[in-house]
């Protein structure tokens, strides 16, 4: 017989906590591929969906931003492409962090009846929004094709940006999701807020609009160094790569999974009385 | 001595609850608005300091489970039995790690797998194979197990056709088979179950408990059952705990633990002589005096072997003469409140005033394994009108059944599995061949 001792007591075991997390993997992957699969199920142009909404996103944003408001894009680069690719990162973050915040209620039956380390509920629901993330980039890739754009060196880092957004998403969804445990309230300010926040990003605009005096403050926000990283990856520059906000936004994504992560350690045992 | 797998120590479980005062009829709205007011004071205080949120006026501490202590060596099959709300899904719910103790502690050996509820994570709009695997995974399966697994799986819950089909269109039944057949095929050293088998019909009901002693007796499994259905109790387990308020009142053979169980409320078990006699026992022609199950050494029983014979004694006294003859009677039900039998004594006297005594002896291998209660009366008839008492529940039995006995006489013939029925006769059986 295999000698696993395992001792349950009051008090939070906590060097066992990412040793669980290793040990159920597998359950990550499996409720990461439910989520995928269930996704679309029974509705009628299923995946496509995850290509219609950025692109129809993406044409309102161009005439409202580019067209209506008549805003500069950056070096002859066409609006729709500089919308595009923030409205990617944006997108991702945004769903991300909706889906994670949902993911421990939408699951509450699973935590009520079912040991695992409850940090993969969360985290499957990342994935799955990863999933519609690379999807949309057949968008980018056709807009390309279309205005004859060829991407640089610069666009094999763009992964670098993708795995920031979806850490910022991962950290502030912790937190969330175990909040909404305790207090749904958070179901409607997490909508509400994105909402709000999709225009303290740079989405339909170029950060370089921005008043110099604002920036410091613009930068908090670490969805800023984000979408410039996503413009000067796929754009090839032409604004030459921001670092004060790349690594504002890193600093403020480390300090959220942190926060994040330690929230849920506390949370994680008390989850199923609650839920 | 016998490793211990699961050691509980001093297990505590308190949860705070909250009670809402009932809205008065005649209440001002004054009234209303200023109780509206103090219980969202109350929500934002608690929420500040980062408690849950508790809905009430007044609040209680819920003692769940309170100092609970006990140990499971390897390869036991313990029953737990007890009254709703005696904490026994909350222990469950521990020693899975669902929930965390308020105090103790329990060390457990082994991987564990718990089985709380009936296809949990299973998802509507994913096909059944899908669902296999999913659930698989959930229970604690990897990919590589389930995939060695899965003909058996599918064969055990007869859904072959329909494997690609969302779970949404299946049956309840085929559902539940589907859902069930994964559990049974999980192979961790300890399994804990929940009352999880009272699903599907009765042939598959028997597959399962089939499935379950198979994982016992041979493969040496430890499993820690909860069932409310005392005949699956004692013919699974030799152990039994019981629950009462959060606290072990019993721990011990399962026939003896199970008679405690019915013995809880005062109306079941009766064991012994009642003297005088209850007011249901008595009336102007007759009175109970005394009543007991007995061994035919004359001692008093609590449960007995399906196998052996048993007698009920029961004495009384005539309050005067009668005309008629009177009869003296027993009647046995199970713990479903079925009628078992009812059977009729012989008197062969003169009633005249006094007392007597009446035996019944019950065969060896009649009654089924199952707890029974037995009325004892005594119908009196005198100058054409008809009386006598009519003590309901006075006695009461557990019939216990090992299935380590299966060879051993008796109705299984070797048989194992679990049988069904109020009774459980051993019959005379020819087989032979034909051809």
């Amino acid at each position: 017989m295999r000698q696993d001792i395992l001792i349950i007591e009051p008090a939070s075991v906590a060097n066992r906590f990412w040793r669980d997390l290793w040990d159920y993997r597998e359950l990550f992957f499996v409720l990461a591929w439910r989520d995928v699969a269930i996704r679309y199920k029974q509705t009628a142009i299923g995946i496509l969906w995850a290509l219609l909404r950025p692109f129809v996103a993406m044409v309102i944003f161009t005439v409202i931003f580019g067209k209506l408001a008549g805003l500069p894009s950056t070096a002859g680069t066409p609006y729709a492409l500089l919308v595009f690719a923030g409205l990617l990162p944006w997108n991702l973050f945004a769903t991300s962090l909706a889906d994670a915040g949902n993911s421990l209620i939408g699951n509450a039956n699973l935590i009520s009846k079912v040991y695992f380390p409850r940090l993969i509920v969360p985290a499957a629901a990342i994935v799955t929004s990863l999933v519609d993330f690379l999807v949309s980039l057949f968008i980018l890739v056709g807009l390309m094709i279309w205005y004859q754009f060829t991407p640089g060196w610069q666009f094999l880092l763009l992964p670098v940006f993708i795995v920031m957004a979806a850490l910022a998403a991962f950290g502030a969804g912790l937190y969330v999701s175990s909040m909404t445990v305790r207090y749904r309230d958070f179901r409607i300010v997490v909508p509400f807020a994105l909402q709000f926040g999709m225009y303290l990003s740079p989405v339909g605009f170029n950060a370089g609009i921005v008043p110099e005096k604002w920036r410091l403050l613009f930068d908090l926000n670490p969805l800023v160094g984000i979408i410039n990283g996503f413009r000067w990856s796929i754009l090839r520059g032409p604004d030459p790569f921001d670092w004060p906000s790349a690594l504002m936004s890193a600093a403020v994504i480390s300090l959220t999974l942190w926060l994040g992560i330690r929230r849920f350690e506390r949370d994680e045992s008390i989850l199923a009385d609650v839920i | 001595m016998p490793d211990t797998v699961i050691n509980a120590e001093g297990l505590s479980k308190e949860y705070l609850i909250g009670h809402q005062a009932a809205d008065r009829p005649g209440e001002t709205l004054r009234e209303a608005l200023m109780k509206k007011s103090a219980s969202f004071a109350q929500r934002i205080k608690d929420t500040l300091a980062g408690r849950p949120i508790v809905v009430g006026t007044t609040f209680e501490k819920i003692s769940a489970l309170c100092d609970v202590s006990f140990s499971v060596a390897l390869g036991e099959v313990v029953g737990i039995i007890g009254r709703n709300g005696a904490g026994k899904s909350t222990l469950l719910k521990i020693l899975s790690r669902i929930t965390k103790p308020s105090a103790g502690r329990v060390t457990i050996c082994g991987r564990v797998a718990s089985l709380l509820e009936v296809g949990t994570g299973f998802h509507s709009e994913l096909t059944g194979r899908e669902n296999i695997y999913l659930n698989g995974a959930i229970l604690g399966m990897t990919r590589a197990d389930v995939r060695r697994r899965f003909d058996e799986i599918v064969a055990f819950a007869e859904v072959e056709r329909f494997l690609d089909t969302p779970v949404k269109r299946y049956s309840t039944g085929m559902y539940m088979r589907l859902a069930f057949a994964v559990a049974a095929h999980l192979e961790p050293d300890i399994l804990v179950v929940d009352e999880v088998l009272a699903v599907g019909d009765a042939m598959f009901q028997k597959k399962c408990l089939g499935k379950m002693e198979e994982a016992a007796s041979q493969k040496g499994r430890t499993i820690l059952f909860v069932s409310h259905q005392m005949a699956t109790i004692t013919s699974l387990c030799q152990r039994v705990i019981l629950f009462d308020q959060g606290r072990v009142v019993f721990d011990g053979a399962a026939a003896a633990a199970v008679a405690r169980y019915y013995g809880q409320d005062g109306s079941g078990l009766r064991l012994t002589s009642y003297y005088p006699a209850p007011r249901a026992a008595r009336d102007e022609f007759a009175t109970l005096l005394f009543g007991a199950i007995e061994d035919f050494d004359g001692n008093k029983i609590e449960a007995i072997d399906i196998r052996r014979s048993f007698r009920v004694r029961f004495s009384y006294r005539l309050n005067r003469s009668m005309s008629g003859r009177p009869f003296p009677f027993i009647e046995v039900y199970n713990s479903k409140g079925q009628c078992a039998f009812v059977s009729p004594g012989t008197f062969p006297l003169e009633a005249q005033e006094g007392a007597y005594e009446s035996i019944c002896v019950i065969p060896s291998n009649l009654l089924n394994s199952d707890a029974y209660s037995i009325d004892l009366t005594l119908n009196c008839e005198h100058a054409g009108s008809h009386s006598g008492f009519h003590h309901k529940s006075a006695l009461s039995l557990v019939v216990a059944d090992s299935v380590e006995n299966a060879t051993d006489g008796g109705a299984r013939n070797g048989f194992t599995g679990l049988l069904a029925g109020v009774v459980r006769p051993a019959l005379n059986w020819k087989t032979r061949r034909l051809s």
